[in-house]
């Protein structure tokens, strides 16, 4: 226990997969600021990654005019800011998406408004 | 009979000494440890404490008179603003905003401060200690009291502040206040006087009152200026409460350093995550500017926290972990987090806005390194969205830091393209932090943190919601649904300036034409 | 700290609410500290000085030509920097490495 405290200081943690109604997975979009920081979804783990491009983020970034741009074939994945490549086919579980995993994606040769990242 | 002797008057010193020794006790029937279980379990070693000693020597009815003495000031302005309608000489009803943030975020930590003092000085077994924790206990309640009453006039015109205290508990920014002094207030005596009277008040608060409140008398509210300073004028006795401690806790004994050092780092950075909202404040909510952050930044920490930590080093202490980032911050924090806000402005009790042209261009002048390269295209493009009846809202909630609690808007030092993550695993569970700093004080005591009240992970919970609504009915909209249980007028006080019943008013009031753009504006936030 | 840091002189800082109660105040530190400048923000007067800066009782009294209690300041005091040191008639902000 790093915690220095009187009494046995123990306490469970409040983000626990069980306590949610799907896991919670964490998305950013790369050199896009204007969306200011990743956002949070509770998704489900048989859903298949590919829905994630087609599905989930046109609600989140479709109004950057870069959006509609977006080559899904050439997007690079990111977990936990390291590269990595998911099959689209598969389900977020069987692409090891657990629990409160962070994913992000680069769009080659989209750099935001006007170059600027945003 | 003996000739009438003048008895000399005890000079500053000795007064203090006579109206602040003799004043604590050793227990008889009950042992000390069991009396005071709270100032010694964090390990600070304290041997005498007879050497702490208030620089100001300020003693109980000293403090009374001077306190009276400025309550009777601050009333005399509040009420003759109130009786001025002074609500109709500041600078632009966009002003008014940067207060709505005021009593919402700050208010409460007063309170919070209030609460924490008033523990410490029942606590800590050093008398002197104790006379300075509880005046400053005081203080804290007045300032609660006083920023209330004041701000109450604007509650009479104005969206926004009806119900703050609900929305301290509730509404997802302001957990990052609640958090930070929930944190404070659960730490120790010793870590709280480092984490409040220290850290935040001696090397950080200058930043709140003195720039923001100069800012409040250029926007004509002499009200919220003379409560800030009044509030101010008691800052410096808590500053100064703060440096003794320090300077007390490492002068007793050696040991005592290394676990001050690791509050320091740590409170530092907690109170400079904090101090993002008073960043963004200064740079786009004072429609009359004083100075930038950057300027603030520069004056009160880097140049008056730089002569501290040097004054420090004799001891041992080197500046905060995280100083450099922070330094690097101060070109970026302000434009971050106005971006947010805009981006989540449907989601909070208060207006946001895109800079008017002049505002820009004053950023520009700012930020020469940064605002025209990441800043301002964004919010041109945001503007010309908005122009076109497209205002632009985000209705997917952020990402959250599990620290700070405030959603990951901070870029990489070094690399202002690049989101600022850090990940961590403590007992099976994945943690994600905005920045290093934030992720050492979660590693250090995980314990403490797996249990953050994140309003995100709370809402996906279910949790944010009144008793007996069904999220699985159809047509269910768990946005409306929080911002219903946060209690917030969902069209008055959240959404774009542009279009608010605050403008309308304000315009009114004056006789100023009306504002043209309003109607496009309102169209955006409906779709 | 590196040495080149430690040897640079840090300035101390005192500010006030920019009234009429302030003003002798103000100027007796400016009387009595040769190398402090004050400067006036909105609503402010705040003086900065290298090093070491004193407030003297005796100084504001010429000035007024009435007492002076140097616990008085807490009523108009905005912020400050550096060590106190407080007695009847002397007030002084420095810093002490």
């Amino acid at each position: 226990m790093s915690v220095t405290a009187l009494k046995p200081y123990d306490f469970p943690a409040k983000d626990v997969r069980e306590n949610f109604p799907a896991p919670l997975l964490f998305i950013g979009w790369e050199e896009h600021l204007m969306f200011p920081c990743p956002v949070a979804l509770p998704l489900p783990a048989d859903m298949p990654f590919g829905a994630i491009g087609q599905v989930v983020l046109p609600g989140v970034y479709g109004v950057h005019p870069d959006f509609a741009r977006i080559d899904w074939n050439t997007t690079q994945w990111f977990k936990s800011g390291q590269p990595w490549t998911p099959d689209p086919a598969k389900s977020l579980a069987d692409n090891g998406l657990g629990h409160k995993d962070m994913i992000s994606f680069r769009t080659p040769g989209l750099t935001g408004i006007q170059g600027s990242f945003s | 009979m003996d000739a009438p002797v003048i008895k000399k008057k005890l000079g500053l010193k000795d007064r203090y000494a006579a109206m602040t020794r003799g004043l604590a006790w050793d227990t008889t029937y009950q042992p000390m440890e069991k009396v005071f279980p709270f100032d010694q379990y964090e390990g600070i070693k304290i041997h005498d404490w007879d050497k702490w000693e208030d620089p100001f020597r300020l003693t109980m009815d000293a403090y009374w008179k001077y306190q009276g003495e400025k309550e009777k000031k601050l009333y005399a302005v509040i009420e003759a603003f109130a009786q001025n309608n002074g609500q109709l000489g500041i600078s632009d009803a966009r002003y008014v905003n940067a207060l709505k943030l005021f009593i919402q975020g700050v208010t409460p930590l007063e309170y919070y401060a209030h609460r924490g003092f008033a523990h410490v000085g029942r606590h800590f077994t050093g008398a002197g200690a104790r006379v300075a924790a509880q005046m400053q206990s005081i203080d804290e309640l007045r300032h609660y009291q006083t920023e209330t009453h004041a701000l109450s006039h604007y509650n009479k015109y104005f969206n926004g502040m009806h119900q703050p205290t609900q929305w301290f508990d509730r509404v997802w920014y302001l957990s990052v206040p609640k958090s930070f002094f929930e944190d404070a207030l659960s730490g120790g005596p010793f870590e709280f006087l480092t984490a409040v009277s220290f850290s935040f008040e001696y090397v950080l608060t200058n930043l709140l009152f003195v720039p923001f409140m100069s800012g409040a008398a250029h926007n004509g509210d002499m009200s919220t200026v003379t409560f800030g300073f009044s509030a101010q004028s008691d800052e410096s006795r808590h500053m100064t409460l703060g440096i003794e401690c320090i300077k007390f806790m490492l002068e007793q004994d050696p040991a005592n350093v290394p676990i001050v050092q690791k509050w320091i780092d740590k409170w530092f950075w907690r109170g400079y995550r904090l101090l993002t909202l008073v960043a963004m404040m200064q740079d786009y909510m004072l429609p009359k500017r004083v100075m930038s952050w950057k300027e603030s930044w520069e004056m009160y920490v880097e140049e008056n926290g730089g002569a501290l930590f040097r004054d420090l080093a004799r001891y041992g202490i080197r500046e905060p972990k995280g100083w450099k980032e922070a330094c690097e911050g101060k070109d970026h924090i302000s434009h971050q987090a106005w971006n947010t806000f805009y981006s989540y402005g449907a989601a909070a009790p208060f207006h946001t806005w895109i800079p008017k042209e002049d505002e820009l261009q004053w950023l520009s002048e700012k930020y020469p390194d940064t605002f025209d390269k990441y800043y301002r295209p964004r919010f041109e493009h945001l503007r010309e969205e908005q122009k076109a009846g497209r205002r632009i809202y985000n209705k997917t909630l952020p990402m959250l830091c599990n620290t700070c609690q405030i959603p990951l808007l901070f870029t990489e030092p070094g690399d202002p393209t690049k989101i600022c993550h850090r990940e961590t695993e403590y007992k099976g569970e994945k943690y994600h932090f905005c920045s290093d700093g934030c992720q050492h004080v979660f590693e250090d005591e995980p314990e403490k943190y797996v249990q953050s009240w994140l309003p995100v992970q709370q809402i996906y919970q279910g949790h944010c919601f009144k008793p007996g609504v069904d999220p699985t009915a159809e047509g269910f909209d768990p946005l409306l649904a929080v911002l219903d249980w946060y209690g917030m007028n969902v069209g008055r006080d959240n959404f774009d300036f542009e279009g608010s019943e605050d403008q309308k008013n304000f315009a009114t009031w004056r006789g100023d034409p009306a504002p043209v753009s309003a109607t496009a504006a309102q169209q955006g936030a409906q779709s | 700290m590196n040495a080149s840091t430690v040897s640079a002189v840090s300035s101390v800082f005192i500010a006030f609410q920019d009234n009429e109660e302030s003003r002798p105040v103000v100027d007796a530190i400016l009387a009595d500290n040769a190398q402090a400048s004050a400067t006036y923000p909105p609503g402010l007067v705040k003086i900065n000085a290298p090093g070491r800066l004193v407030i003297r009782r005796e100084t504001i009294e010429e000035q007024t030509g009435q007492r002076f209690n140097l616990q008085q300041l807490h009523v108009n005091l905005v912020t400050l920097s550096g060590y106190i040191d407080e007695d009847d008639d002397e007030f002084s902000l420095s810093w002490q490495h």
